[in-house]
């Protein structure tokens, strides 16, 4: 199958530190993949170049058969992929109706009606569950509740690759087991790329596993054969996080 | 709806102001003709800070960009008042066009000081230039320059009552742009700057584009309050691009209200009735002693800070009055 | 007058008000660098310097250097005591945002030209110079007290700059100024740090204004001119570097003495105001600073 995102020789340099060296990765369209790796193992770097918030020091990124290595964020964003923060980040003082209507309204493509936007809207929030909550500002939310109205802006951009930072990081056992849910009916309309430590969540969720530490991918496979790998075991899930 | 509330609120308002040219004595009308015409160049500056979230120290060479676009063609080149009027805003948005395209690469405290440095050198050009300014004595409109005919209707703009209404058609059809814009998609990705620029740059939106229309618009407004004033009042000096011209239209929209439509028209009439009583009362209280408006203003931008910092109408809003625009 | 001694003479100049300069400018540039914040209020305190140095020599009429001396003393006390007031009455009750201190800081500004137009008037007056000794170089002569302002400036930077290095308050203020929670966590009173590098940023724009009164009258409108330089000086300088604040209030300094012999002086302050805006938007960690990151 042809790739959705590929990245070749992908690098990111911090003065000295090599938060990111010469990864090569390619994501395929329809799949849910996971990264894992311990802290400062530069995931969040990774995906971070992927979406555009950082520059590379040196490598090249395609999406969707196009070379967007050069291109600014909000317009990756427009062709398609969506970022959710690994620290929630929506608009505290307005209405949950407004965080997703700022998202949809983007999207739109008749650009004019105000029925269409409503409509998409109200879609958004029935989908993770926040319709009741329409008019309360977002800052007031519960946190779980703000990491679901985080995950609806993102799927109401309707990207191709939707990207998930730690989403079930704070979440409480119940609001996790409603995650794996939401992201099994989310993975019929866009590509998953998910950062994870909840190795439960990963076990689940991932049809692929990358796993990265020091900046660079130690193993690729499918979830049972990165269980098996000696490796992988030893540098990662051997340690506290097993 | 909350549409139709506000809509009625705006004509309200709009209503009161043209029947306040019938109760008012003519000293007060005076005063609320060029109130009105502040208040725009304050609705334009809210434009900026207080839903764009961008708060310039600079706003004074909008102003005063349009003040000399409209009053030196009138003076010099003998063009007609309404299209000075147009070469005023134009002026002011051009020049924040080249402005925005440097400033807007700064944020923060970066964006203050460069804002306010930009200012600075209009200011000094406005008296390096002054063959043509006259610097700070300014010029004077003469009379003649200040009339309007039009299909057979005359209006001399030295005529208070045709001075006030003029002021106020400015301030209503502004009202009703500001409350569109607000209203709109754009305004609310402007808000959506303000409150999280990173987030809303990750939901796919262009921030510089949005900031940089953001600041013509406002600059543009800015800049039809200035010719106004040329036009209006006849007077056309330095004194209008000096730092004091950028300081004030942030003390009216912080006291009235940043983000309200119309906090900055509540925020402008109390301060200028402010400074007027105040300086009433102490030029008799201690006739001896030197007082300007400057020390009037320090405390009210302190308090504001410190006690105050939503300002009239957004406390209003935020305790009673959500769906005000 | 031939064009070298002219130069001579220009740079001289040049040097008096980079001296003045360095002393405010780094007074902006401590308070930047320590409290991140702007202090737009910068300028008004070099006046209130300039105007109560003004009050203390008049107290002593008929002895110019007794006069200065108390100036010297009574008005950076006062002034860096105004400062501290105003810092623990405003900027900590704003918690040091960056936006509210800059419009508490105009507030503050006009509320201290207003006391000087109302307590000391509209007028601009001299004080006396300490003493009155020309030099007489082959071309022209110079005022002995000029050469004393350099020395003088030179003197208090290297002071500043051993207190910075090699004492435990400087200590505490870098501490403070690398991570303001950590310090904390070592038990330094964060609280008073800031009011002291407050006042004092304060005591030294009040110090470069006493030794400029005697060649430059002091007035309640005199202060936006220092506060502008300053900018320009710690802008290029990098803000909150204090080397590269006085190798850029030198360059500045002279260049204006310079520039204003030269050329008209409206348009070098156009340019000048012009470049500096233009390396903040392109070079925001100044033309000596080297990036963060």
């Amino acid at each position: 199958m042809k790739p959705l995102l590929i990245a070749r020789n992908l690098s990111r340099h911090f003065g000295g530190l090599k938060a990111v060296d010469m990864v090569d990765f390619s994501v395929d369209a329809g799949e849910v993949r996971a990264v894992i790796g311990p802290n400062g193992a530069g995931k969040t770097t990774l995906v971070s170049l992927l979406c555009g918030r950082i520059q590379p020091s040196s490598g090249v990124i395609g999406f969707n058969g196009q070379d967007i290595t050069r291109m600014p964020a909000h317009l990756r964003v427009r062709a398609g992929i969506a970022y959710t923060f690994q620290i929630t980040s929506i608009f505290p003082n307005l209405p949950v109706y407004d965080n997703i209507a700022l998202a949809v309204q983007r999207t739109l493509a008749d650009g004019r009606s105000r029925k269409a936007l409503d409509a998409s809207v109200r879609d958004a929030m029935l989908h993770v569950g926040l319709t009741e909550r329409a008019s309360t500002p977002a800052a007031a939310l519960s946190y779980g509740h703000q990491r679901l109205l985080e995950i609806a802006m993102g799927l109401a951009l309707h990207p191709r690759l939707l990207i998930l930072d730690e989403p079930t990081q704070g979440l409480s056992d119940g609001e996790v087991k409603d995650f794996i849910k939401l992201v099994r009916t989310i993975r019929k309309e866009a590509t998953i790329l998910l950062i994870e430590h909840n190795m439960d969540v990963v076990m689940k969720l991932a049809d692929r596993i990358t796993v990265m530490d020091s900046g660079r991918i130690l193993a690729e496979g499918s979830p049972r054969s990165i269980r098996a790998n000696a490796k992988v075991q030893q540098a990662y899930l051997g340690t506290a996080d097993a | 709806m909350n549409l139709g509330k506000q809509i009625f609120l705006h004509l309200l308002v709009i209503a009161l102001l043209a029947g306040l040219e019938y109760l008012l004595p003519v000293y007060h009308q005076g005063v609320f003709a060029r109130v009105m015409v502040l208040a725009v160049f304050a609705m334009g500056y809210n434009i900026l800070f207080g839903y764009t979230g961008l708060l310039s120290l600079g706003h004074a060479m909008f102003f005063s960009a349009g003040l000399y676009g409209a009053g030196m063609t009138v003076y010099h080149l003998d063009w007609g008042l309404p299209l000075a009027f147009l070469t005023g805003i134009f002026c002011a948005a051009a020049l924040s066009l080249l402005i925005g395209l440097l400033a807007l690469r700064t944020t923060g405290v970066a964006f203050m000081i460069v804002t306010m440095m930009f200012a600075q050198v209009f200011f000094l050009a406005t008296l390096y230039f002054g063959e043509w300014t006259r610097g700070d004595e300014g010029i004077v409109l003469p009379q003649a320059t200040r009339l309007i005919e039009f299909s057979g209707l005359h209006f001399d703009f030295s005529n208070p009552v045709t001075r006030y209404y003029a002021a106020l058609v400015l301030f209503a059809v502004v009202l009703f742009i500001t409350l569109g814009i607000v209203r709109s998609r754009f305004g609310r990705v402007l808000v959506a700057i303000r409150e999280n620029e990173e987030r809303t740059r990750m939901l796919g939106y262009n921030v510089f584009a949005n900031k940089l229309w953001a600041l013509v618009i406002s600059a543009g407004i800015s800049g039809a309050a200035g010719a106004a004033y040329a036009l209006l009042f006849g007077y056309v000096g330095s004194t209008f691009a000096s730092v004091q011209y950028s300081i004030l239209p942030l003390l009216w929209v912080l006291l009235g209200g940043a983000s309200t439509t119309l906090g900055p028209l509540i925020g402008t009439v109390l301060m200028y009735y402010l400074v007027d009583f105040s300086s009433d009362v102490l030029a008799r209280a201690v006739p001896d002693w030197n007082f300007s408006y400057l020390g009037v203003v320090g405390v009210a931008l302190i308090l504001l800070v410190l006690f105050f910092p939503k300002g009239i109408l957004g406390t209003i809003r935020a305790r009673w009055a959500r769906w005000l625009p | 007058m031939a064009f070298g001694p002219h130069l001579l003479l220009a740079t001289l100049e040049g040097l008096v008000t980079a001296a003045v300069l360095s002393l405010t400018a780094l007074g902006l540039s401590l308070v930047f660098g320590v409290m991140r914040v702007v202090n737009v209020a910068h300028g008004e305190f070099f006046m209130l310097g300039a105007v109560i140095a003004w009050g203390a020599a008049s107290l002593f009429t008929g002895n110019a250097a007794l006069g200065f001396v108390a100036a010297l003393i009574i008005s950076p006390l006062v002034v860096g005591a105004v400062a501290f007031i105003s810092e623990r009455l405003v900027l900590r009750r704003v918690e040091y945002n960056p936006e509210a201190t800059i419009v508490a800081t105009i507030g503050l500004l006009y509320i201290l030209q207003q006391a000087a137009l109302t307590f000391y008037g509209p007028e601009a007056r001299p004080v006396e110079a300490p003493f009155n000794l020309r030099i007489q170089l082959p071309w022209f002569g110079y005022s002995g007290y000029k050469l004393f302002v350099i020395a003088a400036a030179i003197v208090l930077l290297l002071l500043v700059w051993l207190i910075l290095t090699r004492t435990r308050i400087g200590l505490v203020m870098r501490a403070t100024q690398i991570d303001r929670e950590m310090a904390r966590a070592f038990a330094i009173p964060v609280d008073r740090v800031y009011a002291g590098v407050f006042a004092l940023g304060a005591m030294l724009a009040a110090i470069a204004a006493v030794l400029i009164v005697p060649i430059q009258q002091a007035h309640y409108l005199m202060g936006l001119d220092p506060l502008l330089l300053s900018f320009i000086v710690v802008i290029i300088g990098g803000l909150g570097s204090l080397r590269g604040t006085l190798v850029a209030a030198l360059i500045i300094g002279v260049s204006d003495g310079i520039i204003a012999m030269f050329f008209s002086p409206t348009l070098a302050k156009m340019i000048a105001t012009a470049a500096v805006a233009l390396v903040l938007v392109f070079r925001p960690q100044g033309l000596f600073g080297t990036a963060t990151r």
